[in-house]
């Protein structure tokens, strides 16, 4: 068992000079589990942890193809907020961040949740109007937000562009100060660790290649190691979802398209929040190293490749510099690309799927780094219970079919405009 | 960067033209009361990850709607014919 992580043992650990422990257990697959997790990103091993924290089921596994935090967990631009606006995301949303607030002292390990605030811009009268519409249903729903106006934006982001040739105008802005951003390894270690702690075999470098269907339900997983028996199988796997669903048969709401992110060289301390750009798809924050972290939309066509298109490179460039003109020589250091799973609707599904005993975590679009701890806490209620957690009861498989599209933007049925 | 054969403008970047949607797709007739019909054709993909097909608009050349075969897997491109001569 590690050993509790704390200000005492790190003094001893520096004077010793003794190496740390490794943070989870290595471990090979037994022929049979309770419940088996499929993906090993920040959701995968959150559900695993709840599974065993919530649920006390400690018979549990996550199966993982390459190594845990190779895909988007490691890949996102790590920021957390709670600022939506239909219901049933609202309260979701929410219980994600309150769940973050926490979330250090719960995993014993620091995810370093800096909640520096958001600022979403606003460049004309009516996108103010929607702000404050959506400000209002946050407050309603006791979730802290701001509407400021533009000089309150001048005051707190002295560096963006207020010039009157400016082609974006800024007159306002909604802030939510509790958002904010979190070190994205963590939290796949973090969620790793403790899980391991409680029992859960975390299996890397382990490919899901079949399922074990016996009489119409799904009674396991083939494997790259070898057959692994479970009543209960979570599919948790992002931009792979369909692929893992298509070995049970199913044909999923999704399409993989690929998000690109971008950090530029280190600078002293200047973006001291996360500002998104209301004119286009835009966010920027700095990183604790000094960088700047910022991303756009997808690429705008499905592909599994991981590697993003130049154009996009572009577009993205001409968002920070027309937002922050002080910004234009700085050079990018690196920049990548992450599949991600989207949806016709821009919303995720977590719930029973139409395979007995299969359970589908998925389609996380643009929002499943922030949704991590919720998701977990609600996948493995779900897959608990064979009953839906009442927060995802919206984020049912078969909303299409049932005309329950849940679109937060109103972007209509095209997975890569939303 | 993906390029495009076009038949008619010769190879471009792809940001010459409009991504349309998976062409291995087929819309029910007009007038099929048949609702699970029309949400599959709408909402579900295959999402393969390997060969897919699928419409392209060359909106700053000839402005024709394309077909065009490309791996999902690597980006590598076949070929593109006109939509309307694709053989789906
Ligand atoms: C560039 C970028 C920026 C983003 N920025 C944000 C952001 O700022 N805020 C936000 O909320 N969200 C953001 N997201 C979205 C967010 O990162 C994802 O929605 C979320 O991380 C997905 O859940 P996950 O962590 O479990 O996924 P992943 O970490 O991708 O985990 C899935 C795992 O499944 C494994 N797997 C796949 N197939 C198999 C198989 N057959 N067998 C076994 N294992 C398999 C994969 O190897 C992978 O490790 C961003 C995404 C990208 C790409
Ligand atoms: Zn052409």
């Amino acid at each position: 068992m590690a050993s509790r992580y704390s200000a005492l043992a790190l003094a001893r650990h520096a004077l010793s000079g003794a190496p740390w422990p490794r943070a989870w257990r290595a471990a090979k697959p037994q022929p049979a589990y309770d419940a088996v997790i499929i993906g090993g990103g920040g959701h995968g091993l959150a559900t695993a942890y709840y599974l065993a924290a919530n649920h006390g089921m400690r018979r549990v596994a996550v199966i993982e193809r390459g190594y845990i935090g190779s895909g988007n967990v490691g890949r996102n631009t790590t920021l957390v907020r709670s600022n939506y606006q239909m219901p049933g995301n609202t309260q979701f949303f929410e219980h994600s961040l309150k769940l973050w607030e926490g979330l250090s002292h719960t995993l014993n390990y620091n995810v370093m949740l800096s909640q520096r605030g958001q600022i979403v811009l606003a460049h004309g009268p009516s996108q103010l109007d929607v702000l404050a519409r959506k400000g209002n249903i946050m407050r309603l729903n006791g979730i802290d937000a701001e509407l400021l106006e533009r000089g309150d934006v001048m005051r707190m982001l002295p560096y963006l562009d207020y010039s009157p040739e400016c082609r974006f105008p800024i007159y306002g802005g909604l802030l939510q100060r509790r958002a904010g951003t979190v070190r994205h390894d963590a939290v796949a270690w973090g969620y790793a660790r403790a899980a391991s702690e409680l029992g859960v075999d975390i299996i890397e470098n382990c490919e899901v290649t079949g399922f074990v269907m016996q009489q119409g339900r799904a009674g396991g997983v083939e494997t790259t190691l070898g057959r692994i028996l479970a009543p209960r199988t979570g599919i948790s796997v992002a931009g792979h979802s369909s692929r893992v669903a298509a070995l049970a048969g199913l044909k999923l709401p999704v399409e993989s398209h690929l998000l690109q992110a971008f950090v530029t060289e280190s600078i002293k301390p200047f973006v001291d929040h996360v500002i998104s750009f209301g004119a286009e798809l835009f966010y920027i924050s700095q990183s604790d190293k000094g960088g700047l972290v910022f991303g756009g939309h997808i690429d705008g066509f499905n592909s599994y490749t991981q590697r993003g298109q130049f154009p996009k490179v572009q577009t993205v460039a001409e968002c920070a510099v027309a937002l922050i003109p002080s910004i234009s020589r700085l050079r990018l250091l690196r920049h990548w690309a992450g599949i991600q799973d989207m949806t016709p609707d821009g919303s995720p599904f977590i719930g029973r799927t139409p395979v007995p005993g299969l359970y589908l975590n998925g389609g996380w679009c643009y929002q499943g780094f922030k949704a991590t701890p919720a998701a977990g806490w609600c996948f493995a209620h779900t897959i608990a219970h064979d009953d839906e957690h009442p927060l995802v009861r919206h984020l049912c498989l078969d909303r299409f079919e049932r005309g329950h599209a849940y679109d937060e933007y109103g972007l209509g049925p095209w997975t890569y405009r939303q | 960067m993906l390029r495009i054969n076009c038949p008619h403008c010769g190879e471009r970047d792809y940001t010459e033209f409009r991504y349309g949607a998976d062409a291995s797709k087929r819309r029910p007739a007009h007038g099929s009361g048949d609702l699970s019909l029309w949400h599959d054709y709408v909402y579900l993909f295959d999402n393969p990850k390997g060969p897919h097909r699928e419409y392209w608009q060359h909106v700053l050349g000839c402005r024709q709607w394309l077909m065009l075969e490309r791996d999902t897997a690597t980006n590598l491109t076949g070929a593109a014919v006109l939509a309307r001569d694709a053989d789906r």
